[in-house]
């Protein structure tokens, strides 16, 4: 439910079509006008540091105009190159003990649509946060959220094991965050420069 | 009591000494002081320099600096600026480029000496000029000419005592990049009239959409040019006072004497880590640089829609807007922006008096503190000059901060 919730006042409009771009080609605004894209590339640099920046922000900090910023993150949105805009949370922090685990997945690819058709069969499950396709000893590693161990362990039992063209999985859990998204979870480090300095 | 030594008692303090004061006694002072980069250094970097106290290179090092590092500033110079330095005989590694530039000058000056230093410069350079028994000879940028050496200004201040002339491009503080035609009228210069060349090259990795001309491409002066550089700037590596110089085989042996008998070496554990800056950095440096650039453009359309006139630098992390609509003196308007607004920058006099009615601001701090500083400003200027014409600073600024816009063009 809260991958559904957008920072409040992250300075983006046209939040509400996200959700409706599954699919939708994210090649459009290339072919569409390359040289545009490229120059607005700044513009994603921006908001995949900090998404709270606003339009108007941004468009100072570029020397652009705020409506062509504007228009630029409503069009990425409408084509699903921005996909959602979420916060980085330290659930450790506030005590959640909501249990993530990593799970090697192998699979037997099936002819004609590779691992494509069971990696989105595995992907369309509430509780997977996501699918890649791996290169190594297995094929698939699929994070997934649950409330506790034991739900966690039932999903990849029942649900996951025992899909058709899943052979074997392989499941850790994960102990502590360290880094999330680039971001460190510990150790701030601050400023230690003096006030004024030649 | 005897007289202390006179040369050096003469001397003034550092005028950014006393900002320094006033901005340490506030609390809530957003700082565009500070001429060192807001980034830590890497952290391959710092990891590197663990490792290699945890190996035990807590020792002396050889006097010139490890072979390792020597070897690759030679290179970083061959691949840069296809320039040839000897590690054994034509590189040591100093103390920051503070102690390459005293024992260069040492090196280089006997009494009544004169070295030509271009002002708005950095604070060290007369002072070390004088203290090392010379004479410095200002002479003048001029902010019409986007602070660009005029060499026949130069040539005008050439006497029969001139040594050497001392050149930082790009300049601190105010980010101008000599372009390649000034860089090789002043090597023309110093042939002519056999002067030593001292380019202090510490900024020469920052640098926005031009190249840095380095005097170590001009195979016509290699004999009488002491290159100062060092990774402070590039790697953000201030604190770990560690510099290097690359020149001409008797100046380096002079040198390396001054060092060996003052210095001895530069840190152990600096030295591992400069190494493997240069050896894996460059990547952490385009990183570094792409975010100034964006921070610079701002900046300087900022400061332009505040009232304060203000070029768009090629180099460094400085903007040098002018504070004359304010018709404040540039001591009086950093004094005054930093009691009544909370906004830390230097005054141009500082500098030098070139540097009169401008003054430098620093974009190596992060957005957030730059948007507020910026805030602040306004309002000050606002105030303080409220006979300007609004509706014509909204337009220009954009203009100003477009010009030579590659990257983010609209």
């Amino acid at each position: 439910m809260r991958h559904d919730e957008l920072p409040e006042d992250s300075g983006s409009s046209g939040s509400s079509q996200q959700g409706s771009c599954h699919g939708a080609s994210s090649s459009t605004i290339l072919t569409t006008d390359v040289h545009r894209t490229f120059s607005m590339q700044p513009i994603l640099d921006i908001l995949e540091s900090d998404a709270r920046t606003s339009p108007a922000q941004i468009a100072e900090r570029l020397g652009m105009s705020e409506s062509d910023v504007r228009t630029a993150i409503a069009e990425w949105e409408r084509t699903g190159v921005i996909r959602r805009y979420k916060a980085i949370i330290d659930r450790d922090a506030i005590g959640d003990d909501r249990v993530v685990a990593y799970i090697d997945v192998s699979v037997t690819p099936e002819r004609g649509a590779g691992f494509d058709e069971v990696a989105s069969r595995i992907a369309r499950f509430r509780e997977v946060r996501s699918v890649v396709l791996v290169s190594g000893g297995h094929d698939l590693r699929v994070v997934v959220e649950g409330e506790s161990i034991r739900a966690v362990s039932s999903f990849v039992s029942e649900r996951l094991a025992t899909l058709d063209r899943v052979t074997a999985t392989n499941t850790h859990f994960e102990l502590k965050r360290y880094k999330d998204d680039g971001v460190m979870l510990f150790d701030r480090e601050d400023d230690h420069r003096l006030a004024v300095t030649p | 009591m005897k007289p202390l030594n006179r040369v050096v008692a003469s001397i003034p303090p550092s005028g950014i000494r006393r900002f320094f004061e006033l901005a340490s006694n506030r609390a809530d002072v957003i700082s565009l002081g500070i001429g060192e980069p807001d980034f830590v250094t890497p952290w391959r970097v710092r990891e590197a320099a663990i490792y290699s106290i945890e190996k035990g290179y807590t020792t002396y090092t050889a006097n010139a600096g490890t072979r390792e590092l020597r070897n690759l500033i030679a290179e970083h110079y061959r691949e840069r600026y296809g320039a040839s330095y000897d590690p054994d005989s034509q590189i040591v590694v100093t103390s920051g480029v503070s102690e390459a530039l005293d024992i260069a000058l040492r090196a280089l000056v006997e009494p009544g000496d004169e070295i030509i230093v271009f002002e708005p410069c950095y604070v060290s350079y007369g002072p070390c000029v004088t203290m090392a028994g010379g004479t410095p000879v200002m002479v003048p940028t001029a902010s019409s000419d986007g602070f660009i050496v005029d060499p026949d200004r130069v040539r005008r201040h050439v006497t029969s005592r001139t040594k050497a002339m001392l050149i930082c491009s790009p300049g601190n503080p105010t980010g101008a990049v000599q372009p390649p035609d000034v860089v090789e009228a002043l090597a023309e210069i110093a042939i002519q009239n056999d002067l030593y060349i001292l380019a202090d090259d510490i900024y020469a990795q920052l640098v926005y959409g031009v190249r840095h001309s380095s005097f170590a491409e001009l195979e016509a002066v290699a004999d009488r040019t002491v290159i100062l550089n060092g990774l402070s700037k590039s790697m953000a590596m201030t604190g770990w006072r560690v510099g290097f110089v690359c020149a001409p085989e008797p100046v380096a042996a002079l040198m390396l004497k001054i060092h060996q008998y003052t210095a001895l070496c530069a840190p152990h554990t600096s030295q591992m880590a400069a190494a493997e800056a240069l050896r894996n950095g460059e990547g952490e440096t385009r990183r570094m640089v792409a975010a100034y650039d964006v921070r610079r453009r701002y900046l300087v359309s900022a400061l332009n829609d505040a009232g304060l006139p203000c070029a768009l630098p090629d180099g460094a992390f400085y903007v040098f807007p002018s504070v004359a609509p304010t018709g404040l003196s540039s001591e009086v308007f950093a004094e005054r922006l930093l009691t009544e607004a909370g906004v830390a920058v230097v005054p141009g006099s500082v500098f030098g008096p070139s540097g009169e009615g401008h003054v430098r601001c620093s974009y190596a701090a992060p957005f957030p503190v730059l948007e507020q500083a910026v805030e602040r400003i306004r309002q000050f200027t606002g105030l303080i000059g409220s006979d300007r014409q609004p509706s014509q600073t909204k337009q220009d600024p954009r203009v100003a901060a477009r010009q030579g816009e590659q990257a983010y063009a609209v």
